[in-house]
């Protein structure tokens, strides 16, 4: 049940890796050393959540998978995009659609202007842009709101645009920083519900960072668990129960083993040295 | 609680409406005053002219007046176009490179300190009148644009800058669709200040050269009706160079709000 498993088999099939990462560091200029060594191996099609402590360096990994940051050492692979957008040059994040903590919308773009950005850049026609766009916010339920501004919105909706503009382009991974943080626990419930339901239907990778137990648990098939600063893995726990998922997991007693069982391998993390 | 609502409401109308009325009450009543003073004790309008007198010179004069305000507001316009496509084009061109920003700036920052009224003697010498008055407006004006202009292009987003370079944006790409919109309300708000402050260079400038015999401008009208004792022409002069920037700074102000409505908070209703 819980297994740690960074087993050999999954090395192994390399060819089915989304991403990988080996002993990559990351050292900021200040000389504090904010990750590593982590190894990370991300199967094609699954949803791992990276779970730790504020400022353990989850989202320095994320923003090195993504291209937005070099690591300091080590080597980090990520499998080729194999979508049907190619942009006209080669970039760091190709084939990838990352959520920011924020919505990190451009203020004044309406919402399908926002969405279409990834595609305008990419030097798709507007007509086709704009039809895509428009189909992406459909898929996370904002058909109606595409003339909105982002002020407009709420908190919930303007994340709902943000993963619209990561989908847009359709991309093989889904980097996903702390995205719904910062919303109440029903939005932010029924995002998780949304959210799930997209990759059952999308079946994308999905690397999901977060500090909440419960999060992790209720949405991904692994939970890595971090240590505090320098971020390394402490545990590495699937999650395995009858899918899909529904309201019916969270309140039901696997979903809170499985949270004391991650709370344990968190635990070490959060007593003694102060990392905030 | 549903009763509470209208009530702030109707006061916060009325707050406004004050805000509008109160200052015309005050004017008014400054007027009158003025206007009794200079009856009551009889003073001549070469000393102080009354408020209705400058009035009646402004009409009985518009055909002079007139065409020194259109010779001003040219001066001022051409002094304000020159200093934002001056200011903006530097930002850009600092925000591109930062040697450009390292050589340039402080030579940008020394023709802004440096004050116009002396520079504006020199220009004369150098320059044809109308170009050097209009020189001298774009010197005045072009360093609000250029710094705000700048001060804009460094205050985007990290994480939409991030996401651009994500998606391989291209320098121009980022340029148009990240840099220049994130910057326009800083870029709107320098314009607004330059508006006004273009219409101080060209008086300044007209000045100087009035002295220097020639000239056509508001600026120059006062400087000419001074020397022959015409107080109300000088006030009447002075009343438009007012309305003038007044309604620079109203147009601005406006160009600045349509732009903005949709999306910024400067221009977003308080009730929001």
């Amino acid at each position: 049940m819980v297994a740690s498993s960074s087993s050999s088999a999954v090395e192994a099939s390399l060819t089915a890796l989304a991403v990988s990462l080996r002993g990559v560091t990351k050292v900021y200029d200040n000389g504090v050393m904010a990750l590593g060594p982590f190894d990370l191996a991300v199967r094609k099609g699954e949803f791992i959540s990276l779970l730790g402590p504020s400022g353990c360096g989850k989202s320095t990994a994320l923003r090195i998978i993504a291209g937005l940051g070099a690591p300091s050492s080590g080597t980090v692979r990520v499998a080729r995009h194999e979508g049907e957008v190619q942009p006209r040059r080669v970039q760091p994040g190709h084939g990838i659609g990352f959520v920011f903590q924020e919505p990190t919308l451009m203020p004044w773009a309406n919402a399908r202007e926002n969405v279409r950005l990834p595609l305008r850049l990419a030097g798709m026609p507007k007509a086709d842009a704009r039809a895509r766009a428009d189909e992406a916010l459909a898929s996370v339920g904002l058909a109606d709101f595409a003339d909105s501004f982002p002020r407009e919105l709420s908190g919930g909706m303007k994340m709902r645009v943000s993963l619209a503009r990561a989908l847009v382009t359709d991309p093989d991974i889904l980097l996903m920083d702390e995205p719904f943080a910062a919303l109440d626990e029903i939005t932010r419930f029924r995002l998780n519900n949304d959210l799930l339901a997209l990759w059952r239907s999308l079946r994308k990778t999905v690397i999901f960072v977060t500090h909440s137990v419960f999060e992790s648990v209720y949405l991904s098939q692994r939970v890595v668990v971090m240590t505090a600063r320098p971020g390394r893995i402490q545990a590495d726990i699937r999650i395995e129960t009858v899918e899909p998922r529904g309201e019916e997991f969270r309140t039901s007693a696997a979903y809170s083993d499985y949270c004391r069982s991650v709370s344990a391998a968190l635990a070490p993390s959060y007593s003694g040295r102060s990392t905030l | 609680m549903s009763a509470q609502a209208p009530v702030p409401a109707k006061m916060s109308r009325a707050q406004r409406a004050m805000r509008f009325v109160l200052p015309v009450i005050v004017f008014a009543a400054g007027l009158v005053a003025w206007e009794l003073v200079v009856r009551i004790r009889a003073i001549p309008p070469y000393v102080l002219p009354a408020p209705s007198v400058i009035v009646l010179t402004l009409i009985k004069d518009w055909a002079v007046l007139s065409q020194s305000l259109a010779a001003t507001l040219l001066t001022t316009l051409e002094g304000f176009v020159a200093a934002s496509i001056g200011g903006i084009a530097l930002a850009l061109m600092f925000n591109q490179s930062k040697w450009v920003e390292y050589s340039l700036f402080p030579y940008a920052v020394v023709l802004q300190v440096t004050p116009v009224i002396a520079i504006a003697p020199l220009l004369l010498i150098y320059l044809e009148q109308q170009t050097a008055v209009v020189v001298c407006a774009f010197i005045v004006a072009f360093f609000p644009v250029l710094s705000n202009t700048t001060l804009g292009l460094n205050s985007v987003d990290r994480n939409l800058a991030g996401l651009f370079q994500l998606y391989g944006a291209s320098k121009p790409q980022t340029l148009r669709f990240l840099k220049l919109p994130a910057a326009l309300p800083y870029i709107l708000g320098g314009l607004r200040i330059a508006g006004g402050l273009s219409l101080i260079g060209a008086v300044v400038a007209e000045i100087a050269a009035g002295t220097a015999g020639a000239g056509s401008g508001l600026a120059y009208r006062i400087a000419e009706s001074g020397y022959r004792l015409n107080i109300p022409r000088m006030f009447a002069a002075l009343l438009l160079l007012s309305l003038a920037g007044i309604v620079i700074y109203g147009v601005l102000a406006l160009v600045s709000h349509l732009v903005l409505r949709r999306w910024h908070e400067s221009a977003l209703g308080k009730e929001n």
